[in-house]
């Protein structure tokens, strides 16, 4: 698919320096983002997955973190290279970041209307009167009930649900050209999620919006994404249009994810498939697979190199040495 | 949390199956955070000599000699054979100061254990059973720290203080009085630490471990005890320090009002007593007052910096190690 | 799936009020938290009974109110005969040895400045089912063992493990008492993926090996499905919907029931593209002034005005298929 890059991120290497030693968070990963595409990153606490996206905004504090490598293009230019002013044009206003909690997003003492007209006002060059149309319409937009009286109300007089829709609409007041989405349902019951699914596929279309969508559930994933990333240990392990992921997952971690999942729309065939082990020590600098402790195929040459991402198929590369269908070297 | 915060605690520093070493325990860790406290090294530091001071001065000096009265002596300026000079009715102070150190701490360190031991008790109850009784309990801690601790002290003092008689410890005898002081000056601060004690028992009493402990079967006083107490002792720790200060200060209120320790029996505040009870001696013979006053603010100086030092390092939200 | 004679656990009519209180010296009732409303469900030896429903449906509620935890509003429990909120003495120590909880959170359900020993011989010193210390000693390490921890582990603080670990700490202490009934309040909902496959792994080896029965009380459907023999379903204190497993999520009868199901996401790209989702709208309401009538009403795609105004009975229809619903 020929899409204009929007996004295109290198060896990416984000490090954190504590008092036990240093975290190796983000150890090299490269990926790009196409205009309208919506691209999910999935993995378990710990993979790098939401680090990786804060720093490519900045938003990482500097000690104790360090951006060891790496560039993010965006628009030509390197994201990881500006100024914190810079980034403030940036942020908000062309790259917009929603979060699993809103109430750490949203200011307790301020009333909502407040917050969405202060930053259409300062991004947007909006005078008041405009501002307040345009955030009620945006209140509208998000599916939220009463839009103009409830912007006189405060985050805490909101529900779960609708927190998360005003923090979609604040993201999207600025007409942003990427949204990153960090767990934004994962604190939220089943028919809220899907309610706040179902919106954001709405508004994807209404606005050709592309996304970058983090999350552990592979459930969300399947109805969302256009491609996926799946990330172990500060590293993308594999990487493929949605369909092929789950057709036909590549690697071994891939695998033993999938094959660990219930499923709710069939029958019980089987026991869940564990995967031994525990998660990686990120206080050890990685050397050779991070998965290869845990795999069930792995072989001398991944304790000893770490895998580079390999096509596998077309749009779809994995980070292995081998091939799992065969249990021989890739 | 934010993110940075979730990606070090997420790190795992170990998998406990393999046996090595584990990390700093909780108390490493405190003490750890203890000694980056300058203050409160130096306030240790100052505490350890005091002590050493009132207890291994005691060598030098006998206690008959602390209360030997020689008039021909009296009123004299610091010297060489009496360094810190004599009192009216020519004691050495020095020696004075050593000995009432010793009653003085003591006090200190007894009227904590009352303080605590009641607190405690009654903040427990109160926070662990709730209801009427935590209703009753509250009240009642209320009216007594409504009245003003002064007036109750003297009362007290007035009503209890010649009741006791001597009493012979360690070697040492002393005025009964010092029972009565050390009782007044506990039971008249505890209610304080008794909210502190309530208020963290009331949280902790709806935490999963202890519904756990109920699921169990444990009795209430076994959870009080066994579960709950020692996830509280953070606040009792820091309390219970800052609170000897107080009471070194509470006794040097009541003694300096003639209603504390009765002499010959010496305390650092009753010392100051004798200096006050004319005028021309405050200004005329300085050296009276300004030891044993400058050992009790020295002390108590040293326990606050102390207090605070295990304050910030019991603090289990401070992340520096 | 036969209905007993003699199910282990008996809940009648259960209701759970939390009183919502005002005033400073003398307290008034000016509300109630309707966490609970008649709630009645049996569960036989040896079978794994699922709760399932959204935030602030009242499942936890019920798991610890049948413990006794709570003390009920009103309503009966009985586990082995028992009956647990009239329990004394002796009686209640032997309900509460028989009867045990695992909790959803692995950092708060441990006491952190207890050893993993202590925690895990608790239960036993308690109802003294050894004598000897070094007996003790021994058999939390076989306990130990049981769950998949290392042995050595047993002087070990909490904050030293991963969540997945604390878990299983917890499991253990969960069985130390040898009990018969266990309620798993949503035991895997705080870990990974790939752990919260390994604990329900052991959870189910432990029920063959042990002759467990669980109440498993979750928000994930795909979870549930999985490991539980019978599902009810619960909204706002109620339950609307009780069947067999595969009854239930093939042939949900509830509206509620449907809704929920349709909007579990499905890790299948191409079943999420046909999916017909039924999404509801609005919020839950609050447990403080539930809806009259039918409790769902308020966001039922297929109400009517019989449902504002009268509570559903409870039916049977199809084999042990309960339903509480005008429409179904």
């Amino acid at each position: 698919m020929d899409r204009t890059i929007l996004l295109r991120v290198q060896d990416l290497r984000t490090r954190f320096h504590t008092p036990e030693g240093t975290i190796y968070a983000v150890n090299g990963i490269s990926y790009k983002l196409g205009e309208g595409e919506t691209l999910a990153v999935v993995g378990e606490s710990g993979c790098g997955k939401s680090v990786s996206m804060m720093s490519i905004l900045g938003l990482i504090p500097i000690p104790p973190g360090e951006i060891a490598s790496g560039s993010a293009l965006y628009q030509g230019r390197d994201l990881l290279q500006m100024t914190d002013a810079e980034l403030e044009q940036v942020r908000g206003k062309e790259i917009a970041m929603i979060f699993q909690d809103p109430m750490t997003a949203l200011n307790p003492v301020l009333t909502i209307g407040r917050q969405i007209t202060e930053v259409l006002e300062r991004h947007m060059g909006m005078n008041h009167q405009q501002a307040h149309l345009r955030a009620v319409e945006l209140l509208e937009m998000v599916g939220i009930p009463s839009a103009a009286a409830r912007l006189r109300d405060y985050p805490h007089q909101f529900s779960g649900g609708m927190r998360q829709r005003v923090m979609i609409a604040m993201a999207l007041s600025c007409l942003p050209s990427i949204l990153i989405a960090d767990e934004p349902t994962t604190a939220l019951d089943v028919t809220i999620q899907a309610q706040i699914v179902e919106l954001v596929i709405r508004l994807r279309e209404q606005v050709g919006l592309a996304m970058i969508w983090i999350t552990h559930d592979l459930g969300v994933v399947a109805g969302l994404a256009d491609r996926v990333n799946v990330m172990y240990a500060g590293f993308i392990v594999e990487e493929a249009p949605v369909d092929d992921l789950y057709d036909n997952p590549r690697h071994p971690y891939t695998l033993a994810l999938l094959a660990a999942l219930p499923r709710v729309d069939r029958r019980r065939d089987r026991r869940l498939k564990s995967i031994p082990g525990a998660p990686p020590n990120l206080l050890v600098e990685p050397h050779g697979c991070p998965f290869a402790p845990r795999c069930e195929f792995v072989i001398e040459r991944c304790r000893a190199e770490t895998p580079p991402l390999t096509p596998v198929a077309p749009g779809h590369q994995i980070a292995c040495w081998v091939d799992i269908d065969t249990g021989a070297a890739r | 949390m934010s993110v940075t915060d979730e990606a070090i605690a997420i790190a795992p520093r170990f998998a406990a199956d393999e046996l090595e070493a584990p990390p700093l325990t909780l108390r490493q860790l405190t003490w750890r955070r203890f000694r980056r406290h300058k203050m409160a090294m130096f306030g240790t530091m100052m505490l350890v000599l005091l002590i050493f001071y009132s207890f291994a001065g005691a060598l030098f000096f006998t206690e008959d000699y602390a209360n030997l009265t020689d008039t021909s002596l009296r009123l004299q300026p610091p010297s060489r054979e009496h360094p810190f000079g004599t009192d009216t009715v020519g004691r050495d102070i020095l020696a004075r100061t050593i000995y009432g150190g010793q009653i003085s701490l003591l006090i200190g360190l007894t009227a904590m254990l009352v303080e605590v031991i009641v607190g405690v008790l009654i903040g427990a109850i109160a926070g662990y059973y709730g209801g009427w009784l935590d209703a009753l309990l509250m009240r009642f801690t209320e009216a007594v720290f409504v009245i003003p601790s002064i007036f109750l002290l003297i009362v007290m003092a007035k009503t209890f203080g010649t009741e006791i008689p001597d009493l012979s410890l360690l070697g040492r005898t002393f005025s009964g009085s010092v029972i009565v002081v050390v009782l007044i000056i506990g039971l008249t601060s505890w209610m304080y630490l008794a909210r502190i004690v309530r208020a963290q028992f009331i949280s902790l009493k709806e935490r999963e471990f202890i519904l756990a402990a109920r699921a169990t079967g444990t009795p209430a006083w076994q959870i009080i005890w066994g579960h709950i107490l020692p996830n509280t002792m953070a606040p009792i720790i820091v309390s219970a320090t800052l609170s000897i200060a107080a009471a070194i200060l509470s006794e040097s209120y009541i003694s300096f009002l003639g209603m504390g320790v009765q002499p010959p029996t010496a305390t650092w505040g009753n010392m100051l007593q004798t200096a006050s009870s004319d005028f021309t001696k405050i200004q005329n013979a300085p050296w009276f007052w300004v030891f044993p006053g400058l050992l009790i603010v020295l002390t108590v100086l040293s326990i606050n910096f102390v207090g605070d030092g295990l304050r910030d390092a019991l603090d289990p939200r401070s992340r520096a190690a | 799936m036969n209905q007993p004679e003699h199910p282990l656990v008996i809940v009648e009519h259960l209701t759970k009020h939390f009183p919502i209180t005002r005033g400073i010296v003398i307290q008034r009732r000016v509300g109630a938290v309707q966490a609970v409303d008649d709630v009645s469900f049996t569960i036989a030896r040896g079978e794994t009974l699922g709760l399932v429903g959204e935030s602030g449906c009242g499942k936890t509620t019920v798991g610890r109110t049948m413990l006794g935890l709570y003390p009920a509003t009103s309503g009966t429990v009985l586990i082995d005969g028992h009956n647990v909120h009239t329990a004394k003495g002796r009686e209640l120590m032997a309900v509460r040895r028989k009867a045990q909880i695992i909790f959803q959170d692995p950092f708060a359900s441990l006491n952190p400045r207890w050893t993993v020993g202590a925690i895990v011989s608790e239960p036993i010193r308690v109802h003294k089912l050894y004598g000897s210390a070094r007996e003790r000693a021994e058999r939390v390490q076989e306990l130990l063992e049981l769950v998949g921890l290392n042995r050595r582990l047993i002087n070990r603080f909490p904050h030293e493990f991963s969540g997945g670990q604390r878990q299983r700490i917890g499991i253990a202490r969960a069985l130390a008492s040898e009990p018969l009934f266990i309620v798993c309040d949503e035991p895997i909902s705080a870990l990974d993926v790939s752990i919260q496959a390994q604990v329900v792994n052991l959870l189910e080896d432990l029920q063959d090996r042990l002759g467990l029965t669980y109440l498993f009380i979750a928000h994930d459907l795909s979870m549930v499905r999985h490991i539980c023999t019978r599902v009810a379903v619960m909204y706002l204190g109620v339950i609307v919907e009780l069947a067999d497993r595969n009854e239930l999520y093939e042939n949900p009868l509830h509206p509620y029931t449907r809704s929920l199901l349709s909007a579990v996401p499905v890790p299948d790209p191409k079943a999420a593209r046909q999916r017909q989702r039924i999404v509801l709208e609005g919020d839950v309401p609050s447990p403080i002034n539930p809806p009259g009538g039918c409790r769902f009403h308020t966001r039922c795609p297929i109400a009517v005005a019989r449902c504002a105004g009268e509570r559903p009975a409870w039916r049977e229809l199809g084999s042990h298929h309960f339903v509480a619903c005008h429409r179904a």
